[in-house]
């Protein structure tokens, strides 16, 4: 086990390195001048010189590439040019937020999903498992921009029980956090459904229903726990897209979390900060997405590790 | 080898047995809420080719005396901030959603199915280094890479495609590189080689075929996704610019009346989630009339 993991963990690397590459030569790949850009169009040539070394464009490739590494080792991000602020400082600030949204997100819709991919699966071709389908269909077609407005009509302009914008206790989370759950329970309902129909066919099912075991302890003691081991994987990914799915409903609920930075950043050009953000956006999946294939070994007792 | 062959298809089909396409027109005509789907995608392509003619308002016609009204008889969907009619506005965007997703996901899936061929047959350092960018590109969570994308770009609804192409060449390339490879060692592809096919012959004669239902099902799911991250992208303001009536574009600007005019982002957001609907029970379908496992 031990050695599979080792094993996994070094996989990682190489995908790493190359994701840290990719990103150091993303602001390097901006058409025309970077600094004259951030700038702005008005500045003399003494000011893009000076924004120039502040992003330490003003050395050879290799050495930014060098300055660059050996800072995240460090945990410098670089300034950003928004703010002036340290980027670590600013997505320190914002991280927490991010993280309980997230989890909140996902713990409802893990529940949820659960649920409505047992209700329909156990009900295969019935009314049941049509409703349950439809619902979760629906869910993943839902633009995440508009359920957002649509609660926000609802909820906080008309019956004033939310928050609209913000980060400020529970209440602000609730339906921010319901908004991008939706289409990560409607994935993880579809998949349960398919996954606990698979199970429902093998041959222990057949056994446990003919020693007469009651259909509910067929479902939730047989059928439930074996399709629990790839729905579980399902969800650890679902974790990773949240992450990035948070972008846009933070931007809809004027949450203060690393997505709406990451749009702040966007619009005002703040490269150190874009750079560092899609670097941390895609370092969360890589380990989430490590930790999942793990989990999954540990799980499946089918599973030969060698 | 060729007119063998061709012959061979003739006879089996006038002697009437099941040829896998007519097994999946039966199957496919079995799927009720597909049919449906692929109906309503069918009057979404007419209205994105006539809506310029048969709007009753133009996109750009503003009209100052009718600003911000609710739905009614003479503006169903109502009008906006500029008095412009939605109806008109929502019906002309169909025409940018679906160019956009169909475009991007299509430059995606050929990009996609080459390498997955290439890497897939070929195998040593040209797969490592094809599955290598995939891997990197698959370390982006979602919509980020495509936001990466339009930073490096500059906003537009063209760097939108291309943002959204990129995002969906991995997919295309990985499930494609695995049919290949399970393909490449089966007898029918030993047997064109030993007769001295040329590689180009085998991976597109014998080997892409193998491959098309599973790229049929992940296109048609893939469109509907595009459209939304399209759509999201145009939301945060990356995407289309004004005055052009893309429907993520019309919901965002109906943010800033959200407290007095429903309408204005309801009826786009609508617009959005009923095309990534058709085309997600479009693709559904397909799956369940070409998977070969599933009884009936």
């Amino acid at each position: 086990m031990l050695r599979y993991i080792v094993k996994r963990i070094i996989g990682v690397i190489p995908t790493l390195i190359l994701v840290v590459t990719f990103v150091f030569f993303f602001v390097r790949m901006i058409p025309g001048d970077p600094a004259r850009l951030v700038a702005g169009p008005q500045a003399t040539q003494e000011d893009v010189e000076l924004v120039r070394e502040q992003l330490g464009l003003n050395e050879s490739i290799p050495k930014q590439y060098v300055n660059y590494v050996s800072g995240l080792f460090h945990g410098d991000l670089g300034t950003s040019l928004r703010t002036k602020r340290p980027v670590a400082v600013e997505v320190a600030s914002r991280y927490g937020n991010t993280v309980q949204l997230t989890l909140l997100s996902l713990a409802w819709s893990s529940v949820v999903g659960i649920l409505l991919g047992v209700w329909s699966g156990r009900h295969r071709s019935k009314w049941q498992d049509y409703t349950g389908m439809t619902l979760a269909v629906s869910g993943i077609s839902l633009p995440s921009f508009w359920i957002g407005f649509i609660l926000i009509i609802i909820f906080s302009v008309n019956l004033k029980i939310f928050p609209t914008t913000g980060a400020d206790g529970f209440s602000s989370l609730v339906l921010p956090a319901f908004t991008l759950g939706t289409s990560v329970a409607a994935v993880v309902a579809r998949f349960t459904r398919s996954s606990l129909i698979e199970v429902m066919k093998e041959d222990y099912i057949r056994t446990a229903r003919a020693k007469g075991l009651r259909e509910k302890a067929v479902i939730w003691k047989h059928a439930f726990r074996n399709s629990m081991i790839s729905v579980v994987t399902v969800i650890g990914l679902q974790f990773g897209y949240l992450l990035g799915g948070s972008v846009v409903t933070e931007s809809v609920f004027a949450f203060p979390g690393l997505g709406s930075l990451l749009i702040e950043s966007v619009n005002y050009r703040d490269y150190p900060a874009i750079q560092s953000l899609i670097l941390i956006f895609s370092l969360h999946f890589l380990i989430i997405n490590l930790l999942v294939d793990v989990l999954y070994a540990l799980l499946n007792p089918e599973i030969q590790l060698g | 080898m060729a007119r063998v062959m061709t012959k061979e298809k003739t006879v089996t089909e006038s002697n009437d047995i099941k040829t896998p396409f007519k097994e999946f027109v039966r199957k496919f005509k079995k799927q009720k809420t597909a049919l449906v789907a692929l109906a309503f995608i069918c009057l979404l392509a007419i209205i994105a080719v006539i809506s310029y003619q048969v709007v009753p308002y133009g996109i750009n016609e503003y009209d100052y005396s009718a600003i911000m009204q609710g739905p009614s008889a003479k503006h169903i969907f109502g009008t906006d901030e500029f008095g412009r009619d939605l109806f008109s506005r929502i019906l002309c965007g169909t025409r940018i959603s679906l160019s956009v997703g169909l475009l991007s996901v299509s430059i995606g899936a050929i990009l996609g199915t080459i390498l997955g061929l290439l890497g897939g047959y070929y195998g040593g350092l040209l797969d490592a280094c094809i599955m290598r960018v995939c891997d990197v590109l698959f370390a982006f969570p979602g919509i980020i890479l495509a936001i990466a994308i339009v930073a490096i770009l500059g906003s537009g609804l063209y760097n939108v495609v291309i943002a959204v192409a990129v995002f969906s060449t991995p997919t295309f390339a990985r499930l494609v590189r695995s049919t290949t490879l399970s393909l490449k060692s089966s007898v029918f592809v030993q047997a064109a080689r030993n007769i001295g096919s040329s590689d180009r012959r085998i991976l597109f004669r014998h080997i892409l075929p193998g491959a098309i239902p599973n790229i049929i099902v992940q296109y048609t799911m893939s469109i509907g996704n595009s459209i939304l991250t399209a759509s999201s992208l145009s939301f945060l303001g990356m995407g289309a610019q004004p005055p052009t009536p893309e429907w993520g574009l019309l919901l965002s600007n109906g943010r800033n009346y959200m407290m007095s005019s429903w309408h204005i982002t309801f009826f786009p957001g609508l617009a959005i989630f009923l095309t990534v609907l058709s085309f997600n029970l479009l693709g559904d379908g397909l799956r369940d009339a070409l998977d070969p496992k599933l009884s009936e």
